[in-house]
């Protein structure tokens, strides 16, 4: 029910970009206003989220060590999974950020016949994801040719890399493709697999079905009812520009691309798409792990209550003399 | 005590392969005997300053909160919101991939959907999103969002109290969310309203007043002393002399004080003693710091810091130059991870330096305090002691990982490698429940009750499943572990999943193997039974 709902949503989102592209009065607003606000939006809200973030303190060092700590020098340290400089953590960054490393760690438990545990490797939601992530930084990669004249180079190796596969004579970009079939299949083992079902709420099936509809409408944009390119290109570097140009001759599935694009962005920082800021600054992966090494400080710590030697020694101090222990006042 | 289920009916319903019908906001929570905990009694909230001491009970509709407990819990999730940039960012990032799912103990011995380690953060989610967003504001239960209501406190105690804080989930989560992070602070906020366990409570409440948490005064502890000393002294005919609160010592040694005073955590201190004894390090205990756990880390970060500041106060008092901590796990990570933030800078002390070997600890030099397997496996491996691994030929060992050492410090070789000195049938667990994967022994985090037992057993099945699978493969029958609590919990989920597998502390096995100068020959071992090829002996 909650996924009709935001099925709903999103087909909603997409027939009223249908409609905008449509109508010529409502060009203004669909083609300018709406891609912009969504631009702002986006770029203030993230770094709005981002901030909120890093101004908070991590007042303790909370590092998940997931290997060797540094210890004795014969002992070989895991400096990716414990880190103690800098250095290290980059890595174990990198390798969270660029190829999902945790994740990849993933095992099944099961159930055996006996009603023992057993584990098995468990890899689909790895590839899947960096199938599915990976494929969409392609994408957008790609698409920075619609706002720099002439495409930049990075974009034009990437086309070719990408695009090396060829379909009716023209390049078939293969991220597009697998970024449909990446969300596909995270879409798939949500609905399928009991728990993740149970744990989803409605609105974590919008981004699925946004990006499913954004992706879905750039395939068919590209090979099947292509629009004019050239007139959106116009468009876009108005925007960059911010000297709007009101498109000519642009299909009206293409309003639906862009109104779907739009937003996904407008929507981005207030959603848990959000995890993109926020595995950058997850304390448990991104701090050293040396606080014996080094003192980590609280910026809010403050003075407590204890139960001071002199107060525990005025309690004991019989008993501690009949024991025969040392005390500080006789 | 509820009565428990035989363990093939447990087995037979964990179920956490299937889900329930209803939505787990609609599901109230069923406080079902021997799954929770019984609250905290009022003088020892009392002693300890804590809010709203009362006489309650969870099964009672009414839980006496105080009148305005709805303000005082958002003030308190407002106030940790600008404190800690992990609950900000774990509230923030959850994409509910599932991926931690099937990692809690919890889970898997109960397959109740809000002990997989997504569904513990929501419970709290649930209201940070309700009332500190504007989805959540604007969306409600689309978003996941709820209001804060009576039931929500009811299952927040209800599930805070069946995680053990292990971490495990963290290290399979793609952004590293920790939901001992969540459930320290959910339990931080429980607490401003009155509503914690008593296994918790009153040995904080014992620590801060008497030093440790069973609250043994001082002279009891000298009399439990004397007791190891003595049996030190029929096995190995050496008489130690252990000190208490003796000035001018170099070293400050701080066990966890179940070593002290309950088998078979006795065992490992005793060890630890004669090896102390055997090395003639400069060391002494205290009765005022006799405790390295820390019970007021499973209350409040602060209850926390109100607790460790004995040991840094008494290391400056005694004029100490560093600190051995002895075997326990979230002992360690308060150690490793608060304690010099909290208390320090530990600057007072010196960097740590074996006096037989000259070994400088330079990863401890900040805290000025060090592992006591740190301090032994430096020891063999300079050759500084003599060792007998076949006194411990009567046991075939595996290790079991504490979570706090493995996954928030990272001590995982420094005991394989004294157990593979000391004994000589050593053999590991499956990968996938040790080292950083470890499970956690059900107990862990002021959970090792007797009133939630069958919630014990159901969280230390994926334990004992892999001790079963060693057990049963190469006949272990001895699980060796660093932790104080692990040491109490273990051995009933041993007797109840897989008896004949006892279970002990890494120094027993070292005090056990360790040749001490001028010893008499040794024909027993520190439990007082028969070491191995000692009655063929004594028939020739």
């Amino acid at each position: 029910m909650q996924m009709l709902i935001a099925l709903a949503i999103v087909a909603g989102i997409a027939a009223i970009g249908y409609i905008g592209g449509m109508m010529p009065a409502l060009q203004f607003l669909f083609a300018i206003v709406l891609p912009l606000l969504a631009i702002a939006i986006f770029l203030v809200g993230f770094v709005w989220k981002v901030w909120s973030w890093a101004k908070t303190p991590v007042p303790f060092c909370i590092a998940t060590t997931v290997g060797q700590q540094k210890s004795l020098p014969w002992i070989k340290q895991d400096k990716i999974g414990n880190p103690s400089d800098t250095a290290s953590v980059v890595r174990r960054m990198a390798g969270e950020i660029l190829l999902f490393r945790s994740l990849f760690r993933n095992v099944k438990a099961e159930i055996g016949p006996n009603g023992w545990l057993g584990y098995s490797v468990e890899k689909w939601l790895w590839l899947f994801a960096v199938l599915f992530h990976w494929s969409f930084l392609f994408v957008v990669i790609r698409h920075l040719r619609f706002f720099f004249v002439p495409s930049p180079a990075i974009v034009r190796g990437l086309e070719k890399i990408d695009g090396f596969l060829l379909f009716d004579l023209q390049p078939l970009f293969l991220s597009g493709i697998l970024l449909l079939v990446g969300i596909a299949a995270l879409y798939l083992r949500r609905i399928v697999i009991p728990q993740v079902r149970y744990i989803s709420h409605g609105i974590d099936f919008v981004p699925l079905f946004l990006i499913a509809g954004i992706a879905l409408s750039g395939i068919l944009l590209r090979y099947v009812w292509p629009t004019d390119v050239v007139a959106v290109k116009s468009m876009t570097m108005g925007w960059v520009t911010l000297n709007p140009v009101l498109p000519t001759n642009i299909s009206p599935l293409f309003f639906v691309h862009l109104t779907l694009v739009s937003v996904l962005l407008a929507w981005f920082p207030f959603s848990k798409l959000m995890h993109m800021g926020g595995v950058f600054l997850s304390p448990t992966r991104n701090q050293r792990a040396n606080s014996r090494e080094y003192r980590h400080v609280n910026p809010w710590n403050y003075p407590v209550h204890t139960h001071t030697y002199e107060e525990y020694e005025d309690e004991f101090r019989d008993r501690m003399k009949g024991a025969g222990l040392p005390v500080d006042k006789e | 005590m509820a009565k428990i289920a035989k363990p093939a009916e447990l087995l037979k319903n964990t179920g956490f392969d299937s889900v329930p019908q209803t939505h787990w906001m609609d599901t109230p929570v069923d406080f079902r005997p021997g799954t929770w905990l019984f609250p905290g009694k009022a003088e020892s909230l009392i002693a300890v300053d804590l809010p709203n001491p009362r006489k309650w009970s969870p099964e009672d509709a009414d839980w006496k909160l105080p009148p305005n407990w709805k303000e005082i819990i958002l003030d308190g999730m407002r106030e940790r919101l600008q404190r800690y940039r992990s609950f900000r960012v774990f509230m923030d990032s959850c994409v509910r991939c599932g991926a931690c799912a099937d990692k809690c103990h919890f889970y898997l011995g109960s397959g109740d959907p809000r002990n997989m380690p997504v569904l513990r953060a929501e419970l709290l989610r649930s209201v940070y999103l309700y009332y500190f967003t504007p989805t959540g504001k604007t969306l409600g239960r689309f978003a996941g969002a709820r209001e804060l209501t009576e039931d929500v406190i009811k299952e927040w105690f209800y599930y805070f109290h069946q995680c053990t804080e292990c971490r495990r989930c963290s290290v399979f989560c793609p952004y590293g969310i920790d939901t001992a992070e969540i459930t320290m602070i959910g339990r931080e906020l429980l607490n401003l309203i009155g509503c914690n366990i008593d296994w918790i409570v009153t040995p904080v409440a014992n620590c801060y007043m008497k030093g440790n948490h069973l609250g043994i005064q001082p002279h009891g502890l000298v009399d439990s002393m004397d007791f190891l000393v003595e049996n030190i002294q029929d096995i190995t005919g050496i008489k130690i002399e252990p000190t208490f609160n003796r000035k001018g010592a170099e070293i400050l040694y701080v066990p966890p004080s179940g070593d002290i005073f309950a088998d078979p955590g006795t065992f490992a201190l005793m060890g630890q003693l004669m090896l102390f004894h055997e090395t003639g390090i400069d060391y002494t205990l205290s009765t005022y710091a006799s405790e390295g756990g820390n019970f007021g880390s499973f209350t409040s970060m602060e209850m926390a810091k109100r607790l460790n500041a004995k040991i840094y106060a008494e290391a400056k008092r005694l004029g100490v130059k560093w600190i051995i901590g002895g075997e326990c796990g979230h002992m360690w990570r308060v150690i490793h991870q608060f304690m010099d933030t909290m208390n320090g800078p530990g600057d007072f002390l010196e960097t740590p330096v074996n006096p037989l070997t000259g070994t400088r600890f330079e990863h401890a030099k900040a805290t000025g305090m060090i592992h006591v397997t740190e301090f032994t496996a430096d020891l063999i491996h300079e050759g500084k002691i003599k060792l007998d691994p076949s006194r411990n030929d009567n046991v075939k060992v595996t290790f079991h990982d504490s979570c706090n050492p493995s996954r928030a410090m990272g001590l995982l070789e420094e005991p394989r490698y004294i157990l593979n000195k000391v004994c000589n049938h050593f053999y590991e667990m499956p990968e996938e429940t040790i080292r950083e994967n470890t499970f956690c022994c059900g107990g862990g985090s002021g959970l090792g009750a007797d009133e939630n037992m069958e919630m014990r057993m159901r969280g230390g099945l994926p334990r004992a499943n892999a001790v079963r699978y060693v057990h049963e493969k190469f006949g272990v029958n001895m699980l060796s572990c660093v932790c104080a609590i692990d040491r109490a919990t273990l051995p009933p989920l041993m007797h109840y999943w897989v008896p004949k597998v006892a279970v002990c502390g890494v120094h027993e096995l070292v005090g056990n193997a360790l040749i001490m100068k001028g010893e008499m020959k040794r024909k027993q071992n520190l439990r007082f039974e028969d070491l191995p090829g000692v009655e063929e002996d004594g028939n020739e």
